[in-house]
């Protein structure tokens, strides 16, 4: 046994290098990214399985099935809402027989530190009918690993590993093995399994149903959903999943206090899904109240309300227990457990007019003069129409940052790839401009496909590619192509090379570019303008990379 | 024996150094650390926050509850203030004195001043100065560290050795300067 510092993240990857992963998919998204980061550094420096960032989250999927169905164990990462772009292959995947262990894993994150929703990903489990494990700690994070190999493999499921940001992005020491279990053997699955034909496929619900009962079974056994009865405490039982746990535990010593010589109630942790719903109705059996503590969405609650008799009361997000929205914390659960807040500096302390610092584009960044030069044409196009007759729809990736003063460049966010489609609704509903902003990699994620139906139906609309040759929201990996494919890629679509302009995303070109804007703007049809220019960050990082390597050459 | 520590910060000050520092001292004395850290969208220019705990035993929660911190590290004032509510009544309070502007409505820096001296422990570290004397103004985080120390629950020993297993396989110059700044701000 070693001892090592690690994000839950590298916990979780070191715990697939160990448990014999052959290959791991993922694209980046906050708070998922560290996990695959981990394994392609160990694949590309240290020779470990195959590691790669992909286009996107469905391609990633389909990856790692294909390692699984080659006999070999994969994972998948990506953020919660990465799960709605993979969401084909992960609901059809559920029905085939998974050869080698198959986890997917999702990052959840409660508030939105750095998301559009805060989706909770054990409504795909239960759409899906898969099991779901969900660590609470750095330890288990890499510990479960392997335990949800072994259950994938040995029911032939995918399986779903969910984590949250504060797991994800939190450091601690980790106890973990000196050597890794060796990889499967190379062996194909039987293609009846694999081959979603109707017929086959009504075949493989069928057998997907059937295994319900043993995962009930498994689930109830499965020593990490825990549960300490103290049948003299009558009126309440807790609940608790994910962080939950924690946050109990933070609060204990405090409130055994409160709870005095009835002592404390029955606790059942849930550390897996499906729901181990013998254990809650042993809880359940005599007591009047039971508080749920679940980090995300009213999950656990929603269903016990549904399977318990309805004598027993179950409180929580949906009775106002717990807050409905946001993460779950230590003055949450100790309110919900009726202990007096905490005094702190700030009682009686007379605070200054403190100002919000909200996230910002780095000071240079070249999305900074893209956007000064589209802010410049809207305007101009604005009043020569006389009225509003601009729409700028953008997505996700660092030039979201261009919504906020003072640039307040973009009108709409929705999702990866949403810019385009929505340029083309835009246009289509009436307006003579419409505008739709992407990143290079979200372009390659989800892009594509929205040139191709704006080809298809000639519309009129401006896309404008914010190439800076990374994706540098969450640090800097890869773009799939490099921007020289880009321009490529576009014209393949069909766009017409005449309307595909490539220019400088720079500050002494401002004017000029704004210039090329209206003029497209212009174009009654499809036009493409590719913005390049470097990430700072990205550049820094080249940089040092270079004079590392010119170092190492002297 | 628990001991909490918000690090307050802008995304990209180096907020996260402190915290390596500390933990890595705290380690080497034999402490459990757990350390939640800032990543993504909130790490460009936006204020930052991390949680940082050591005890002598586990530590359930990665979050410190309100209330709970017994210390408050800021990289600089207004960021300083805006996490008292996780500090306890007698925690402190120690910030670097220079503001970091990155927009435009900035308060009057000697007002931010007045409210943390009203705290009933608190510093304000002249933490660019000191770190332009040790010979490098990016160890301003160093410097803070060295006002903390007499309060943070590690050993002069560890803090010298995480500072040296830090930097020595960097550049062997920083550890002397990172020294020095250390020294500095403990004097401060």
């Amino acid at each position: 046994m070693k001892e090592l510092v690690l994000l839950g993240d590298e916990a979780l990857a070191l715990g697939a290098l160990h448990a014999g992963v052959s290959g791991s998919y993922g694209y980046p998204g906050t708070p998922s990214t560290e996990i695959l980061e981990y394994l392609v550094d160990e694949f590309e420096t240290r020779g470990g399985p195959v590691a790669r960032w992909c286009a996107n989250e469905k391609t990633a999927y389909e990856s790692a099935l294909g390692v699984s169905f080659a006999g070999k164990r994969s994972i998948v990462t990506m953020k919660h809402v990465g799960l709605n772009v993979a969401a084909d292959p992960f609901m059809n995947s559920s029905l085939c027989q998974i050869k080698g262990g198959l986890i997917c894993v999702v990052a959840d994150d409660p508030s939105m530190h750095s998301s559009q929703g805060e989706q909770d990903t054990r409504y795909y489990a239960d759409f899906a009918m898969v099991p779901l494990f969900e660590p609470v700690n750095q330890q288990e994070a890499y510990e479960m690993v392997a335990e949800a190999f072994e259950l994938s493999e040995r029911l032939a499921v995918p399986v779903i590993m969910r984590m949250v940001t504060r797991l994800a992005h939190s450091r601690a020491v980790v106890h973990v093995a000196d050597t890794a279990r060796a990889q499967n053997a190379l062996e194909k699955g039987s293609p009846a399994d694999w081959m979603l034909l109707p017929a086959l496929a009504r075949k493989n619900y069928a057998k997907m149903l059937d295994k319900q009962t043993t995962l009930r079974e498994w689930a109830k056994d499965y020593p990490r959903n825990t549960l300490a009865l103290n049948p003299a405490r009558k009126d309440l039982a807790i609940v608790t999943s994910g962080l939950g746990k924690n946050y109990l535990a933070e609060n204990m010593a405090e409130y055994a206090d409160l709870c005095g010589k009835e002592g404390l109630p029955s606790i059942l942790h849930v550390a897996a899904l499906p729901f181990p719903a013998d254990l809650i109705r042993s809880l359940a059996e005599k007591v009047e109240t039971i508080l749920v503590i679940e980090e995300g969405m009213p999950f656990l609650e929603r269903q016990l309300a549904g399977i318990l008799p309805g004598r027993v009361k179950v409180i929580g997000k949906l009775t106002g227990s717990l807050p409905r929205t946001g993460e779950l914390n230590p003055e949450l659960v100790r309110a919900a457990l009726g202990l007096p807040a905490r005094a702190t500096a700030l009682d009686g302390f007379k605070m200054p007019a403190l100002s919000a610092r909200p996230p910002q584009l780095c000071k240079g960044c070249p999305h900074h003069d893209s956007y000064s030069a589209l802010n410049l044409a809207v305007e101009r196009l604005n009043a020569k129409e006389g009225k509003v007759s601009t729409v700028v729809a953008a997505d996700i990736g660092c030039y979201a940052l261009g919504a906020v003063a003072p640039l307040k460049a973009i009108e709409t966010i929705v999702c990866m790839g949403a810019s385009i489609g929505m340029a083309r609704g835009a246009a289509d509903a009436g307006y003579k401009y419409a505008f739709g902003v992407i990143g290079d990699s979200t372009f390659l994620h989800s892009g594509l496909t929205g040139i191709v139906d704006a080809v298809a139906s000639k519309t009129p609309m401006t896309v404008i590619i914010l190439d800076n040759s990374i994706v540098a929201m969450t640090g800097c990996q890869p773009t799939m192509l490099p921007s020289n494919q880009l321009e490529k890629a576009v014209i393949g679509l069909g766009v017409d090379p005449a309307h595909l302009r490539v220019i400088e995303a720079k500050p002494n070109m401002i004017e000029q570019n704004a210039a090329v804007f209206m003029e497209e703007a212009e174009h009654r049809g499809l036009s493409v303008i590719i913005m390049v220019r470097e990430c700072l960050e990205a550049h820094r990082l080249r940089k040092k990379k270079e004079s590392a390597a010119g170092e190492a050459s002297k | 024996m628990t001991y909490d520590i918000i690090l307050a910060g802008v995304g990209g000050q180096g907020v996260l150094s402190i915290a390596t520092i500390i933990a890595r001292a705290a380690m080497i004395d034999g402490l459990t650390v757990r350390q939640s850290e800032v990543h993504g969208m909130s790490q460009r220019g936006g204020g930052v926050q991390a949680h940082m705990r050591i005890a002598d035993g586990p530590i359930s929660s990665d979050l410190i509850p309100t209330g709970g911190a017994d210390m408050i590290l800021a990289m600089e004032p207004m960021e300083s203030l805006r996490y008292l509510s996780w500090l306890k009544p007698e925690g402190i309070l120690v910030t670097a004195a220079e503001p970091f502007v990155n927009i435009p409505d900035y308060p009057e820096v000697e007002t931010l001043y007045a409210a943390i001296r009203t705290l009933k422990r608190s510093r304000i570290v002249a933490a660019e100065a000191l770190a332009r004397e040790a010979g490098n103004l990016k160890s301003v985080n160093m410097v803070l560290i060295g006002a903390a120390s007499s309060s943070l629950p590690v050993s002069e020993k560890a803090l010298a050795q995480s500072v040296h297993d830090t930097f020595a396989k960097k550049d062997p110059k920083l550890v002397d300067i990172n020294m020095k700044a250390l020294a500095l701000g403990e004097k401060a």
